[in-house]
């Protein structure tokens, strides 16, 4: 068993310094490559010029890109994004427990939580959030508050609890899923240390299953993220909704809808990034080096380019 | 000397299955007792009884005079609350075959995670009495060493350590070799003889015949789920009684 982990690797440096005589084999080739790149690049060819050649203005985009009100749905929509995820996450780790825990009440409820808000669309929620006043007339906390509910749900509030509410359902069996993945043995050598249930699930538990639940969950986010394009329906004034409104007014619907997609890509593109240095992070401890930055890979990549010698992982 | 841990009469089921017919045994204080036995003789079971990580269908199980996972009101038992258990249990070390250590945590956090959350001792203080722990099993050098990074007797060192960090008054060792190379097992055992040298009371399931001969105190052999034999290991093990234990050893010797 190999203690060392001091191990570099990539081929560069495996060459042994006078072994036998290298092979040198005339390679197989593959005309059959290059057809179909032809094909491909034909194919992406012709689209480009299409789009090229529509009627499309595409002034209009760069005009409009920074425009106050499109930066405004920019926020709005990450403003959206976060607070509908930590609702669902927070929702998803109660629903979770409760559908592990040995109460068959809390985890029925759970169950049919799950059922509910998974089998129905988002957007038909959304819409039954946005008009409950047919059902209750008035909300009622007591003391706290008394409104009526159609002056109570404002859109931001619809927009949050039909994201949140059906993320939680999702986000349940995420963390469902992570917190089973973890070893039984660590439970059981934390309870023979004299911790806690509570302990033991925050402490050594949660930690662990994270690795399980990060990648699914930064998937979410990503998709939470282009879900909120939905809410545009219940008035809220995301970046959708402001591309839509401009382009309606200028005149210009297709090229706001193209701002609009080049908008989300940029924000999901940097939400990717951010999720691999989370997951870097869980990984500690359980591979035996972490896995390489972008940046460190650039840097090793450039270095044994230039010296073909040592590289450092 | 008084019996640190004794069990009358205790039965264990898992479902329609009896692992544990009737175990009636007696660990004194700062002995090294062995419980060696074939697989699926309950000799685990009957291990894990102790710290209440099973719990017992009939019978009593006494762990330093107190009874395990319950408490006696008259003739009425009342089933612990988990915070008792838990408080119970921190007197016990458990060292696994599997070891067990928490990969997320370098060893010396291992070592450090459950003085600090269930004793409240503070983390400097924790990490102090941690290295010197690791010091004692020869792994002074590992401590900032993920578990991944460690060699399965590395593991194993570190969760002796682990255990001993609580200051418990019992260590139970459950077949703690058994997943190792043959050749990093001397380095364990070598740990556990310092252990028993230093007065703990060990119960240790174990397939080590001759750990059991050398450091043993008293010596029960399981099978079925009853003690076929006991008493000192070196008469056991040289001159077994019962056709079942003459059986087995005649196999694993």
């Amino acid at each position: 068993m190999t203690v060392d982990v001091n191990k570099t690797d990539g081929p560069a440096d495996s060459t042994p310094p006078a072994g036998p005589e290298a092979i040198k084999a005339v390679p197989v080739r593959h005309p059959g490559r290059y057809v179909s790149a032809a094909i491909a690049l034909a194919l992406l060819g012709s689209i480009v010029y299409a789009f090229a050649q529509g009627k499309i203005n595409w002034g209009a985009i760069p005009q409009y890109f920074f425009d106050d009100r499109i930066i405004d749905g920019v926020l709005k929509t990450l403003l959206l994004t976060v607070l509908s995820m930590v609702i669902g996450i927070v929702g998803g780790i109660i629903l979770a427990v409760m559908r592990l825990s040995k109460n068959p009440v809390t985890s029925s409820i759970a169950w049919f939580y799950i059922w509910f808000f998974r089998g129905t669309p988002v957007l038909v929620q959304l819409f039954v959030w946005f008009n409950l006043g047919l059902v209750f007339e008035y909300i009622n906390l007591g003391p706290i508050y008394k409104d009526y509910w159609s002056s109570f749900m404002t859109p931001l509030l619809t927009a949050l609890l039909g994201l949140g509410l059906n993320e939680a359902a999702y986000m349940a069996e995420i963390c469902r899923a992570g917190l089973l993945s973890v070893d039984e043995g660590q439970t059981e050598a934390s309870h023979a240390l004299g911790m806690s249930h509570t302990k033991t699930l925050r402490r050594i538990v949660i930690p662990q299953a994270m690795r399980v639940i990060v990648p699914p969950t930064g998937n979410e986010v990503i998709n939470m993220l282009k879900t909120t394009s939905l809410v545009s329906a219940v008035q809220f004034a995301d970046l959708f909704k402001q591309a839509q409104d401009i382009g309606q007014n200028a005149g210009s619907t297709v090229e706001m809808y193209f701002l609009a997609a080049a908008w989300y890509l940029i924000l999901t593109s940097i939400l990717s990034v951010g999720q691999y240095y989370i997951e870097r992070y869980y990984a500690r401890g359980s591979t035996r080096q972490l896995p390489p930055t972008p940046w460190q890979k650039v840097k090793a990549h450039v270095f044994s380019l230039s010296s073909r010698k040592g590289v450092t992982a | 000397m008084t019996a640190m841990v004794k069990a009358e009469g205790v039965h264990k089921s898992f479902g329609h299955v009896e692992v544990l017919k009737g175990i009636d045994l007696e660990v004194k204080t700062g002995e090294v007792f062995c419980l060696i036995g074939p697989s699926g003789s309950g000799k685990s079971t009957f291990l894990r009884c102790i710290n209440h990580l099973e719990k017992i269908n009939a019978g009593r199980l006494y762990v330093d005079g107190e009874l395990v996972g319950y408490r006696q009101k008259g003739d009425k038992l009342y089933e612990l609350k988990d915070s008792e258990v838990a408080q119970k249990r921190r007197d016990i070390g458990m060292v696994f075959q599997r070891f067990n250590l928490f990969p997320h945590m370098t060893a010396v956090e291992n070592v450090m995670e459950a003085p600090i959350q269930v004793k409240g001792t503070s983390k400097a203080q924790a990490r102090e009495r941690a290295l010197e722990l690791l010091e004692r099993v020869g792994l002074a050098d590992k401590a900032g060493n993920y578990p991944s990074q460690l060699s399965g007797g590395q593991q194993q060192r570190v969760a002796i350590a682990r255990a001993l960090a609580m200051d418990p008054k019992l260590m139970l060792f459950d077949e703690p070799t058994s997943a190792l190379d043959p050749e990093l097992v001397g380095d364990v055992l070598d740990v556990m003889r310092d252990l028993a040298e230093s007065g703990m009371t060990m119960v240790v399931v174990t397939h080590e015949m001759g750990f059991a001969r050398e450091v043993g105190d008293s010596l029960v052999f399981m099978d079925g789920g009853v003690v076929v034999e006991s008493g000192n290991p070196r008469d056991v093990l040289t001159n077994p009684q019962h056709e079942r234990t003459q059986s087995f050893l005649s196999k694993v010797l």
